[in-house]
């Protein structure tokens, strides 16, 4: 196995949160590729049900099932799992209880839908259950069957709830059998060998969700993992210039004569007008640019480690999942 | 070939009296609560009296509307302005509920807003269809303290449900609905069906069943099914979690009648040709898309679309520069050497240009499906918007 570095050596399992839209997904699937780089092995989880790992690695829907979906760079595997509620209950009732047939009864009843629907916790423990199985489980020789497993998560607004797996089932069970599997869960959720990690963008509301999810896990005593700046634009301009540009001291003349120069402009009236169209462009620029700055400078007051992943200028298809990746690497969040 | 689309008039649909909803949906983060709160403040300014509710508004939003606490409460808006353009006076924001005659003729318009409580609106409704011990019942369950909560779905349920009850209350001449940040734009059509489904479900009634037969002891009368659910129930969870999700049950049944109702209800009102639906979309795939299943459902569902926003269009003050000579100018700039400035410009307005270009596509693909949905583009702004003057200007834009 590698001896890099990495800020995360340790952790086993990555739980990857953010706001809605921000690319957790996506963040997720490059971490899954950037971890395993080198030979190792790795699961991808994802829990639902929108299908986002298959879109996103251009495979047909995943079954409930652990199969091998890429390889990564300099090999190593990716295996993703689809988990669905109502087949980690049915697993659970056969896998605790013997229940398999009465599993299926249960099922066709609405049961299972109505429990994992609504009864308090019992979904996220099932969801959270198995991904931790995942995490511990060994093989015949004793070596864990994946170096790590990566959790695309729910979104901030709810993933204290979903690792709060104790406190979420306590109404539904002080004691017994799902309190005990809350239990299990809850050593591997808050243990060092897990880091939520969170994606964020340089916005306003994304970055402010952030702050208060991080705030959150500190409160319920979970760990807490770095942050992953997603979508970052190029800064394609000179510091001074941006700087004139927000003062509105740009140097129309000198922008005209280049024009000029460049022989974009007919007259110097043509020059001047349009010299004074892209100055425009470089003031909303600037502008932008001094808020993204701002946002960095928040993003730093949470303390822990960050990344900044580009926005990739043809969406993210799987070339750019495996740039994503290697800019992970790069900076050692794996 | 380029298609146009027809325009969206906005001004007209908040000055036709008998707009009387306007639902914002869309897909998450496009814009839907921005706009909702910025066509609420133009409609005001315009003279009507208007409710926006919004579901999830940035702090800073919240804060510019008045909207400091989770409340349930229509607020007052302070900074309107009267169509003469003078600010209304109004002080304080307090909570008002009493009627307004508020009209498109000249007259001081109102604009009211409020956050969706979800859980409050819940309660609310088994309290007002449950004799009280019933209600205490309920509202103390653990079952319902989850579905109330947490369920997916229970949000845009609860939206729906208030816009009912802001309609039935009579005291709006215009409410405007934000939906809930749900992925996708179709959860918000969806989520109140999924959840009478599931209320209505099979195993409910097995479960209900024997309370419906008089309340006598649960267990004599039980049928089959509820033998076996109650049997694997009460090992896997235990006896009392039973208990709580009969007593649930049951007690649901009380109010149950009213739920499907409302529903009902809200859906016609939706129908209803005083309802207007305004999409919001980012001009990116995801979101076009969206809008466009969107478009579809909405005609299925017989519900009347007002038309497209694209909200956060890149567009360039010097258009007509094109990104292929701009980079070739700059490439010419940087070979020579000179007018490093230029140079360095010139490659941002490519980037632009060609932002503005794949914007166009996405659009041009939405037209072609949907060549006579009326669309309307409000370009990215350089900050959040924040504050009135923000909504006022995105209000200007959505009517430009
Ligand atoms: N770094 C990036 N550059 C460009 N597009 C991105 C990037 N990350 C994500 N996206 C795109 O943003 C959209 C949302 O990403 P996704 O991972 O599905 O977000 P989430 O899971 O948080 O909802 C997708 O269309 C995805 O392709
Ligand atoms: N035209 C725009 N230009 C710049 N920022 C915008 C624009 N429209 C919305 N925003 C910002 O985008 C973020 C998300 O908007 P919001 O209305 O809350 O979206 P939604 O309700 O669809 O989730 C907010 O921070 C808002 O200020
Ligand atoms: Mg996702
Ligand atoms: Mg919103």
């Amino acid at each position: 196995m590698s001896s890099r570095d990495t800020d995360w050596d340790g952790v086993r399992l990555h739980v990857v949160t953010g706001k809605g839209g921000t690319g957790k997904t996506t963040v997720a699937a490059a971490l899954a590729l950037a971890l395993a780089a080198g030979g190792r092995k790795v699961l991808l989880v994802e829990i639902e049900g929108r299908q986002g790992i298959a879109q996103i690695f251009d495979l047909p829907p995943l079954p409930y099932e652990e199969r091998k979906i890429a390889v990564a760079p300099g090999g190593g595997d990716v295996y993703a799992l689809a988990i669905d509620p109502e087949a980690a209950m049915l697993d659970y009732l056969e896998m605790f209880y013997g229940l398999k047939r009465m599993g299926k009864a249960l099922t066709r009843m609405g049961v299972v839908d109505f429990a994992t629907t609504i009864a308090p916790g019992l979904r996220d423990v099932l969801v959270t259950g198995k991904t931790s199985e995942a995490v511990r489980r060994r093989d015949g020789s004793g070596r864990r069957v994946y170096d790590a497993v990566v959790m695309d998560a729910p979104p901030t607004g709810r993933i204290t709830r979903f690792l709060n797996v104790t406190q979420e089932v306590a109404g539904l069970a002080r004691v017994g059998p799902v309190k005990n599997h809350a239990d299990l869960v809850r050593g591997v959720v808050a243990s060092p060998e897990t880091a939520v990690h969170f994606v964020s963008l340089l916005e306003e509301m994304p970055v402010q969700e952030t702050l208060d999810g991080i705030a959150e896990l500190h409160e319920a005593g979970l760990p807490v993992g770095g942050i992953f700046i997603n979508m970052v634009r190029p800064v394609d301009l000179p510091k001074d210039v941006l700087d004139a540009a927000v003062k509105n001291r740009l140097d129309h003349a000198e922008l005209a004569l280049g024009l000029k120069a460049a022989g974009l402009a007919g007259g110097s009236d043509d020059a001047t007008a349009i010299a004074q169209a892209l100055a425009q462009e470089v003031v909303d620029h600037a502008h932008r640019t001094r808020l993204e700055k701002r946002e960095r400078a928040t993003l730093a007051k949470a303390g822990t480690p960050r990344y900044e992943l580009p926005l990739l200028a043809d969406g993210a298809d799987l070339a750019g999942l495996y740039e994503l990746a290697e800019a992970i690497r790069a900076q050692g969040a794996a | 070939m380029t298609k146009t689309a027809p325009a969206l008039d906005i001004d007209a649909i908040l000055d036709d009296e008998n707009t009387r909803i306007i639902v914002c949906c869309g897909s998450g983060g496009v814009g839907k609560t921005t706009t909702a709160a910025a066509l609420g403040l133009r409609a005001a300014e315009r003279g009507r009296s208007v409710v926006v509710l919004t579901v999830d508004p940035a702090k800073r939003l919240a804060q510019a509307m008045g909207l400091t606490e989770l409340d349930n409460i229509p607020r007052l808006v302070k900074g309107v302005r009267s169509p003469d353009g003078a600010k209304s006076g109004h002080d304080g924001s307090q909570a008002s509920t009493g009627s307004r005659g508020g009209s498109p003729d000249g007259s001081r318009g109102e604009l009211h807003a409020m956050m969706l409580d979800m859980k409050r609106t819940f309660d609310e409704i088994i309290e007002a269809h449950a004799d009280p011990e019933r209600a205490r019942q309920i509202l103390t369950n653990p079952f319902y303290q989850s579905l109330s909560s947490s369920f997916s779905g229970t949000q845009e349920y609860m939206a729906m449900e208030k816009l009912g009850q802001l309609r039935r209350s009579g005291d709006w001449d215009l409410i405007i609905v934000d939906t809930p940040p749900s992925r996708s734009a179709l959860d918000f059509l969806d989520a109140p069906e999924r959840l009478g489904r599931f209320l209505d479900g099979r195993l409910i009634r097995i479960l209900m069943a024997p309370a419906k037969a008089g309340g006598r002891s649960a267990f004599k009368l039980l049928n089959a099914g509820f033998g076996i659910v109650a049997g694997a129930l009460t090992k896997v969870l235990g006896a009392q979690v039973l208990k709580d999700l009969q007593m649930f049950v049951s007690a649901l049944d009380a109010v149950f009648g009213g739920f499907r109702q409302r529903a009902e209800q809200t859906y016609k009102l939706l129908q209803a040709p005083g309802t207007a639906f305004v999409i919001v979309a980012t001009p990116e795939r995801d979101a076009i898309r969206e809008a466009s299943y969107f478009v579809e459902r909405l005609a299925e569902e017989r519900m009347p679309l007002a038309g497209l926003v694209i909200n956060r269009m890149h567009r360039s003050p010097a258009a007509a520069l094109s990104a292929a000579r701009s980079t070739a100018a700059a490439e010419d700039l940087e070979s020579r050497g000179e007018h490093d400035l230029a140079a360095a410009v010139l490659r941002l307005h490519a980037g632009r240009m060609q932002l503005a270009a794949r914007e166009q596509r996405e659009q041009e693909h939405f037209t072609s499906a949907h060549p006579t949905v009326p669309i309307a583009h409000v370009p990215a702004m350089a900050e959040d918007v924040h504050d009135l003057d923000g909504l006022r200007e995105i209000g200007e834009l959505l009517a430009s």
